[in-house]
């Protein structure tokens, strides 16, 4: 499976949603590739993600591409990611 | 570790700032200041918050704000600005009262410092420490590690 994190510039919060996601999914012990990717590349891409990490405020630029969205607010909450990707994902 | 990225002087305690985008020039002020990127790079973060809105309000009361690597970036650096009172950036997260600043002159030179900045901000503690802090010198501690091990 192929996730993306989205930001704007695909250098900052998307590295830091990479890191944390991982951290999220090895304690899920689920299995997958996580990207980190500016909006450009998420929106360019052939190789489509199934999954979208992204803050909340960019999802409009998100909107039309062909993956399950996820919105989180707290980037450092491994909770929330947790929660959310677990739901997104079972 | 996260101290080599922040030069002298580059994090900052205040009162409070008018808005939010005056907070986010102030930050990313602190690293032209501290000769990590040249001035320019402040009109191009004004600009990315302009078109993309605060999606860099990345948790509660928090911002990491960014632009893309560039000519105006001359090294890896993270600043601080953290406001006794928050201000509203029109984000889900708001107020924001921590407002920390990152360059980097490509893909790769900061993977290493975001590395070390998520993995202190995921730990226990620290948010709601440095949330909490108004001291100069305890914000840098928190960030260094010299509290949280």
């Amino acid at each position: 499976m192929l996730i993306y994190a989205v930001c704007g510039a695909g250098i900052g919060t998307s590295v830091l949603l990479k890191s944390n996601a991982e951290r999220a999914l090895s304690m899920l012990g689920i299995e997958a590739e996580v990207k980190a990717v500016s909006i450009e590349e998420a929106r360019g891409t052939n190789k489509m993600a199934q999954v979208v990490l992204a803050t909340p405020e960019i999802l409009d630029q998100l909107e039309g591409i062909p993956a399950e969205v996820i919105a989180i607010n707290n980037i450092f909450d491994l909770g929330e990611l947790g929660e959310k990707l677990k739901a997104t994902l079972s | 570790m996260l101290s080599s990225y922040f030069a002298a002087g580059s994090i900052v305690t205040q009162e409070a700032s008018p808005s939010f985008e005056a907070a986010v020039s102030q930050s990313v002020s602190l690293l032209v200041e501290s000769g990590k990127a040249q001035a320019n790079y402040v009109d191009e973060v004004l600009e990315s918050l302009k078109v993309l809105g605060p999606y860099f309000v990345i948790a509660p009361g928090l911002a990491l704000a960014h632009a893309k690597p560039s000519d105006a970036v001359i090294q890896p650096g993270m600043a601080l600005l953290k406001l006794a009172t928050p201000v509203a950036s029109g984000s889900a997260n708001d107020p924001v009262s921590l407002i920390f600043s990152m360059c980097s002159p490509n893909a790769n030179d900061h993977l290493d410092m975001l590395g070390d900045f998520g993995e202190l901000m995921s730990t226990e503690n620290v948010m709601n420490s440095l949330l909490n802090a108004s001291a100069q010198s305890v914000i840098a501690e928190i960030l260094f590690k010299k509290r949280f091990n």
